[in-house]
């Protein structure tokens, strides 16, 4: 349960931690809260001959708002901070409602944002966050700077698109527009497990009252975070006031989370079965649009 | 193998110095080279919270972070938390609620209560919970720490008025 040796550098400055990686890409990790990491290291399910570690680079580690209404935090940034941080709460209370449900505080005080997501565990919640809000991630090499959505970023399991020489150093989440509900929930064995199954969505009216909108994701079902389409299909157009039209969206909400199963295949493990996550899957997206919509649990 | 490096930190409130490999975990410099073996391993891979300590203030598992990272760091152990051969108000009070029994993950426990007790001076029960849902004990059945944490909480806000 010792990690291999490896050497171990922090740079001071970007600039050189992209240096370095670029000289060293074939056998060197990144290295930010290392809640990931070094699990993997103490088990030698990797063993990399260099650390790059980002922790003494201050410009990485920040959350503000930008002159667009786009939320944007450093990669660094502590999730406990992002837990905490008031403007996270106003500007983008989805990421703020899932940041609790992300291991336990000991971890989420060490553990970066921008970890996990290149981490890109497929059970991990803030993935699950950025495809729902549909949120940019910013990825740096020496060649310069490149924007990648979140659809694109999540390629399978522990796969993201990130080249071997770039970091992520920061996430944009697009500005909340006025209105929007979004709801969290995810079942795990214990607090602070890997979820086996959650549901992140944001739910858009327009002007005429109706679901303009739908953004349904599932986690721990797939490789990757997955946006629940039919469930969204389903969603759509369905009267978002719920003066007169309680009972109609509740059957929205039903049909919708019926939908949701559809084209998800989720692999049986040692903490359920696919047939448990599909369950879970419907329960779960109706119990977060019944929350988003209808203000109550289900 | 690599070369040591060497270490400068604080450890409870004294400047201390040492030289390990940068693969060294932080708990296994506090214990082989600073002799500090107050703080225990247990799972070695940042699942049963028993090598808690506080990182300038914050609680974290000190097997998920490597000594060279504490370069310049403040480190509490639960050494740190009273004088030699005594005990704080919150070890006193796992004493006297039985919230120990092997006393195998007591000092991490102590060390998420304490800064969960900082955050939080008055925290709910549910609170309580929550914060040591990250420290596995297999002997108490958690109740007794439950009680211990919260009649701390109640008598530091006693001791203030």
């Amino acid at each position: 349960m010792k990690a291999a040796p490896f050497d171990h550098v922090a740079p001071a400055s970007l600039e050189q931690a992209l240096a370095l990686l670029a000289e060293r890409r074939d056998d060197a990790k990144i290295i930010a809260g290392g809640q990931s990491l070094v699990p993997m290291l103490a088990l030698r399910l990797a063993s990399p001959a260099l650390l790059i570690d980002l922790n003494r680079i201050a410009s990485l580690s920040g959350i503000r708002v930008l002159e667009s209404g786009e939320l944007s935090i450093g990669a660094t940034t502590r999730q406990r901070m992002v837990e905490r941080s008031d403007l996270v709460a106003r500007a983008n209370p989805l990421l703020a409602a899932a940041m609790p449900s992300i291991s336990h505080v000991q971890i989420r005080n060490r553990g970066s944002i921008g970890g996990s997501l290149a981490h890109a565990d497929p059970a991990a919640e803030l993935p699950a966050v950025c495809l729902a809000c549909d949120a940019t991630l910013v990825a740096q090499s020496r060649l310069g700077q490149r924007e990648i959505t979140a659809a694109d970023f999540f390629r399978g399991m522990f796969e993201t698109a990130l080249a071997a020489d770039e970091i992520l150093i920061a996430i944009r989440y697009p500005a909340w527009p006025a209105g929007r509900r979004s709801a969290f929930i995810e079942v795990a064995r214990r607090h602070g497990d890997f979820a086996i199954c959650g549901i992140a969505a944001t739910v858009d009216a327009g002007a005429d009252g109706r679901v303009r909108d739908a953004r349904i994701v599932a986690f721990g079902v797939a490789d990757r975070p997955v946006r629940l389409e039919s469930a969204e299909r389903a969603l759509a157009g369905s009267r978002f006031d719920p003066h007169g039209g309680e009972a109609a969206l509740a059957v929205a909400i039903n049909s919708a989370a019926r939908a949701a199963t559809d084209g998800l295949d989720p692999r049986s493990d040692h903490h359920a079965s696919s047939e448990y996550r599909l369950e879970l899957a419907e329960v779960l997206t109706r119990r977060a649009l019944t929350h988003a919509l209808q203000g109550r649990v289900a | 193998m690599m070369e040591p490096r060497d270490i400068e930190l604080r450890v409870n409130g004294e400047q201390r110095r040492g030289r390990c490999e940068p693969r060294v975990t932080l708990v296994d410099f506090l214990r082989e080279t600073l002799g500090l073996t107050g703080t225990h391993i247990g799972c070695e891979h940042g699942v049963c919270g028993a090598c808690t300590v506080l990182l300038d203030g914050h609680s974290v598992r000190s097997c998920l972070m490597f000594a060279v990272q504490a370069e310049g760091a403040d480190i509490t152990t639960v050494e740190g938390l009273a004088p030699p051969g005594k005990m704080n108000d919150l070890q006193r009070a796992f004493q006297s609620h039985h919230a120990l029994q092997c006393g195998f993950c007591t000092p991490g426990l102590l060390a998420t209560a304490q800064a969960l007790l900082r955050d939080t001076p008055d925290p709910t029960e549910d609170e309580v919970r929550h914060a040591i849902s990250g420290n596995i004990c297999r002997c108490t059945g958690y109740q007794p720490i439950i009680v211990a944490i919260l009649d701390t909480a109640r008598g530091r806000l006693a001791g203030r008025k």
